[in-house]
């Protein structure tokens, strides 16, 4: 038995400090929430509101845009098809809102972030071990308190998302910045670029791979978060997922969860898709 | 005045920077500082003037700092103490935007390993110098057309450097040098990695250029041969130190020290 005497807990500390959080800045956070939903209800009022088949045909223009290849296109467009006829379009719209919502803001944050931790290895030496964190951190931990902040709904869902898929973006990006050639860097400081010419013209295209690879991660994670997310609120396939679980309706989660690895396949061929050196795609 | 002035530069890599210069000041050797400091000795109290219109060759081992050298010319690396003057203007001086523009418009450099943008065309690797500076953008293809011709070039503007060899790699990065038309060219061990055919064709190429051109010309080479046939004046630089500076003439007759014997024996070889 551990002394009784050396045990201390945090708990009540922590409690004290997210009551007063909730207490104070409640008006602020709510506000903040506010504005989140607003995009988040407006992307989805869209993506729902639009004629199904306009959304798949943009799907798959985008698709043969990155792409570029006719069978990868038509096995997009016809897995989309597949999650219409299932039954679970309108759920799927509502997950794809909030992927993309959790992913523009993973990106917003991951790729400044990345940027700034290539260039300072102090930065990197103290964001290190905080990424780790987020990515280990069982995710109901931080649901608490997100949804004491937040409420319940889709905004504490989509932060939620964020803090658990934006890690590998910011590993990736540093990585992908910190692996350009050293000597084209020195030959592009010896003609005299400046930081942004540096950076914006030499930099993130190099690291573009690495980047996407990051991007392609950031929405994986954020698609095994659904199903987490919809305790707490939020709509869509993970839903389903839940009260297929709830039921024991076998195979009402399994027809959601298909459709959960279908809209994976299509975001992953897309983003990989961009993420290839440009010149190899010409050749 | 000369073009390029360097007065009792040192340069040490390590924290103990300081410690180190002591040591050396006192006469100890560069193996001597870096067992007793852990500091590696890059260049050690070299002093050398370079005039305007010449090629001046700087040969040395691998690890004779005549590389660390070179990048002080243009501030790729800062030295430790002394100072360095380029048209009489103390370079070491400078700020950020006024060094930016004496690399834009005063210096430029070849590679070793080229240096190219691998994204980039040879068309846009070749206009870099110039884009970066803002010229706009008919200018950069004009210029750039000529020089990718004036190497010889034509016809690739289009392909990607990964799509050349080796020698027309470099002849990429030479096109890139003299397209910013800077009076200063910094050389490093440009030919070093292309085979021994290509590097001859290299080397007259660069003589037949710098004889309209007369550019100042800083040309670094581990070769005693590319030095005679580039250089009119060589400096021989062992373990960071000056050895000699002479004509290739001086070097052959009159060889300072075993060091540059050795060079010179190996050659009539």
């Amino acid at each position: 038995m551990f002394p009784e005497r050396l045990t201390f807990s945090i708990a009540d500390a922590v409690n004290a400090w997210v009551d007063a959080l909730v207490t104070h800045y409640g008006d602020l956070f709510r506000q903040f929430s506010d504005a989140v939903l607003s995009i988040i209800v407006a992307l989805e009022g869209a993506l729902r509101g639009a004629p199904w088949w306009l959304v798949l045909i943009v799907i798959v223009a985008i698709a043969w845009h990155a792409t570029r290849r006719v069978v990868p296109t038509i096995v997009i467009g016809a897995l989309l098809f597949l999650v219409g006829v299932m039954g679970l379009w309108d759920k799927m719209m509502q997950t794809l809102a909030l992927m993309l919502v959790a992913t523009s803001i993973s990106v917003l944050i991951g790729v400044p972030l990345g940027i700034l931790s290539a260039r300072s290895d102090r930065l990197r030496a103290v964001l290190t071990p905080l990424l780790d964190i987020m990515q280990t951190m069982p995710s109901f931990v931080y649901l608490i308190p997100v949804l004491m902040l937040f409420g319940l709904g889709k905004v504490p869902a989509i932060l939620a998302t964020v803090i658990y898929a934006v890690p590998p973006l910011i590993r990736l990006t540093d990585l992908g910045i910190r692996q350009v050639d050293r000597e084209v860097m020195e030959a592009v400081t010896a003609f005299g670029a400046s930081r942004w010419q540096k950076l914006l013209g030499v930099q993130l295209p190099l690291a573009l791979p690495s980047i996407m690879a990051g991007v392609n991660q950031t929405t994986m994670m954020a698609l095994s978060m659904v199903v987490i997310a919809s305790m707490i609120g939020a709509r869509g396939l993970g839903e389903e997922v839940l009260i297929g679980i709830q039921t024991l309706d076998v195979g009402r989660g399994l027809q959601a969860g298909l459709a959960i690895v279908i809209l994976a396949v299509v975001f992953d061929r897309i983003i990989q898709a961009y993420g290839r050196p440009r010149q190899e795609v010409r050749s | 005045m000369s073009r390029v002035e360097v007065e009792r530069v040192y340069k040490i890599f390590g924290r103990r920077a300081d410690e180190a210069m002591k040591l050396l000041q006192e006469g100890r050797s560069k193996a001597d500082v870096l067992a007793s400091t852990g500091c590696v000795v890059g260049v050690n109290d070299l002093s050398l003037r370079i005039e305007a219109g010449e090629i001046f060759v700087i040969m040395g081992l691998s690890g004779s700092g005549k590389s660390t050298l070179v990048r002080h010319f243009n501030r790729l690396i800062d030295p430790t103490s002394g100072t360095i003057r380029v048209d009489g203007r103390d370079i070491l001086q400078f700020d950020r935007r006024t060094l930016r523009d004496f690399r834009r418009k005063t210096i430029s450099m070849v590679f070793q390993s080229f240096g190219l943008l691998p994204h980039k065309s040879v068309l846009d690797n070749v206009a870099y110098g110039l884009k970066v500076r803002g010229e706009n953008r008919a200018d950069c293809r004009e210029r750039a057309v000529h020089w990718i011709e004036a190497v010889g070039l034509t016809g690739f503007e289009h392909a990607y450097p990964h799509q050349l060899s080796g020698g027309m790699r470099q002849r990429v990065g030479l096109a890139r040098a003299l397209a910013t038309d800077t009076d200063i060219i910094l050389m490093d061990e440009a030919f070093s990695a292309l085979d021994p055919l290509i590097r001859a064709e290299m080397q007259d190429q660069l003589l037949a250029l710098q004889q309209q051109l007369h550019k100042t010309i800083v040309f670094i080479t581990h070769d005693l041969d590319e030095a005679i046939r580039l250089g009119n004046r060589i400096a021989i630089l062992k373990d960071g130190e000056l050895v000699q500076v002479g004509t290739p003439d001086d070097i052959l007759q009159n060889p300072a020290d075993d060091y540059v014997e050795r060079f010179v024996q190996r050659r009539a070889k």
